[in-house]
């Protein structure tokens, strides 16, 4: 029997040299639904999408991706996994020296042997499905921002994966650009049957189209729940996130000595 | 401050050999991944047009100034001694030998090497080569290894290249310039000139800067930070490693192959 949760992460701990990013992360995906990773900048969000890429290895616990345990994969193993994943780069990660259509057609011409003229059918089907058929013949370097996040969106589901990790994918964007970017992922999800994982520190635009919401901060999940649940949370965190206060749990003033002492004010209080 | 001092040259020396590590693994993962820049061999056509192709300028013209130059300073000096019709297995010899392998590689790595290492660490900046390998397609196999391969083909030919715009280059100032004898110009030099012991050598010498300054010009890309101050000393590194390896190799190999020879 299919288990019904595609990603698994249990009791993940991981860290750069000495410094620790998460402390012990516990996260499941349900198939089919869009789900967030919320937290600010540097809390170990973009992390967790490597770890479940396979691109780094967590120091303890477990990832587990469609029942399989990366950390047990060998290097064939990982790279037959990532066939079915795609993702999404907070820039596109677009390749610089093609046109769009050999971006999107790029996984097709390296995993399949398809003839073609099925390839340029499909690689302008997923154009179609993003908006930019009429773009396939434009550099990257003539894409706007919202345009190229669009195309990198075309070339991570190219094979049809099972999951999509979205990193920041509302970064940079202007309204119009946000709100079809927010739309792509929801549609494309529902449509294709995918499992989609949407990293983003965008509250507003993410709680209009998420399934399932993970906050993150300093390495541990501190609040989850639906979009609902998190718009009605009471947690400090949670409630000074969503509602973009400058002070709170996550302070304005990065540690710092006294002010008074900084500016030599003889021990008076700031 | 001692203390701080014996520090910093621990991590230092750390840091440098676990660099030479990672280079070494470097170097090992590509010989092992080039199956794909054969197999495709498009991709590698498709470098050398990048490496090769467009360092042709540069090299044809270098070559054709080196080779006048070495006309007239060999002739003033050869005239000294009443045998200026033997300018010609000056000029070739010291092309084939000397100057077209090692001037040909500094100026690949200057050209071409820099481009490189620009290349690939702009692609590690932007992100890149990890979407490459989320795309489960491995950058070692289908961007590094094309890279090395069309860096080893192209050195030796642009080498050759730079030989033969230099003997040129010779020839235009002894001959049509000065007026050294056209025939002993280039019959001196035919039966001068070994295929084996010259042309030869002067081919395992090229290709051997070509493993250098590519495998050199890779890595630095590869490893370099990836910010745009991390791209930019990783090109410079690139420029001033490769030349002085070129030297360095540039010594053993001449040692090597012209020992004994009277």
């Amino acid at each position: 029997m299919q288990n019904d949760n595609l990603v698994e992460i249990e009791d993940v701990e991981f860290g750069y040299g000495d410094r620790p990013v998460l402390k012990g992360i516990n996260l499941t995906a349900r198939r089919g639904q869009v789900i967030a990773i919320m937290g600010s900048s540097g809390c170990g969000k973009t992390t967790l999408l490597r770890l479940i890429g396979g691109q780094i290895k967590p120091g303890q616990g477990k990832v587990r991706v469609a029942g399989e345990s990366l950390g047990e994969l060998d290097s064939a193993g990982l790279y037959r996994l990532r066939r079915k994943m795609g993702m999404l780069f907070q820039f596109g990660a677009l390749f610089t020296d093609i046109s769009v259509f050999d971006n999107v057609a790029f996984q097709l011409r390296e995993h399949t042997d398809l003839p073609e003229d099925a390839i340029r059918d499909l690689v302008l089907m997923k154009l179609h499905a993003v908006g930019l058929r009429g773009a396939a013949q434009l550099m990257p370097a003539e894409l706007s921002g919202g345009m190229a996040r669009r195309v990198a969106l075309a070339r991570a589901i190219a094979l049809d994966p099972m999951l999509v990790m979205y990193d920041e994918p509302f970064a940079g964007l202007d309204p119009i650009s946000l709100g079809v970017t927010g739309n792509l992922i929801r549609r494309l999800t529902d449509t294709l049957g995918l499992t989609s994982l949407v990293v983003t520190h965008d509250v507003q635009e993410s709680l209009k189209i998420v399934d399932y919401v993970y906050f993150v901060s300093e390495g541990v999940i501190v609040a989850e729940g639906t979009a609902a649940e998190i718009r009605a949370s009471g947690l400090p965190y949670v409630h000074q996130f969503v509602h973009g206060e400058a002070d709170g749990p996550v302070p304005f003033h990065y540690p710092a000595p006294s002010y008074a002492d900084d500016l030599r004010l003889g021990g008076q209080s700031a | 401050m001692l203390k701080r001092s014996i520090e910093n040259l621990g991590n230092r020396t750390i840091q440098g050999v676990w660099r030479i590590g990672f280079a070494a693994r470097f170097f090992v993962a590509m010989l092992l991944h080039s199956g794909t820049a054969f197999r495709r061999f498009g991709l590698t056509i498709r470098e050398m047009y990048f490496t090769g192709v467009l360092s042709l300028i540069i090299i044809l013209v270098s070559g054709l100034f080196v080779g006048m130059v070495l006309g007239l300073q060999g002739y003033e000096t050869l005239q000294t001694y009443g045998s200026e019709e033997a300018l010609g297995i000056l000029v070739a010899l010291s092309l084939v030998r000397e100057l077209g392998p090692v001037v040909a590689a500094l100026l690949f790595a200057s050209r071409a090497g820099s481009a490189i290492t620009a290349e690939i660490g702009l692609m590690k900046a932007t992100e890149q080569l990890s979407a490459m390998e989320m795309m489960a397609v491995d950058p070692i196999a289908r961007v590094v290894a094309p890279r090395f391969w069309a860096g080893v083909i192209s050195m030796p030919l642009l080498a050759a290249l730079f030989s033969a715009m230099g003997i040129f280059g010779g020839y235009l100032v002894g001959v049509q310039l000065i007026g050294v004898d056209e025939g002993a110009f280039w019959s001196q030099m035919r039966s001068a000139v070994d295929f084996e012991q010259d042309i030869l050598n002067g081919v395992i010498k090229s290709v051997v800067f070509g493993i250098a300054i590519t495998t050199i010009a890779l890595f630095e890309g590869y490893d370099a930070p990836p910010t745009a101050e991390g791209v930019s000393g990783a090109t410079t590194r690139t420029v001033v490693t490769s030349s002085l390896v070129v030297l360095a190799l540039d010594f053993v190999l001449t040692a090597f192959m012209f020992r004994g020879l009277s």
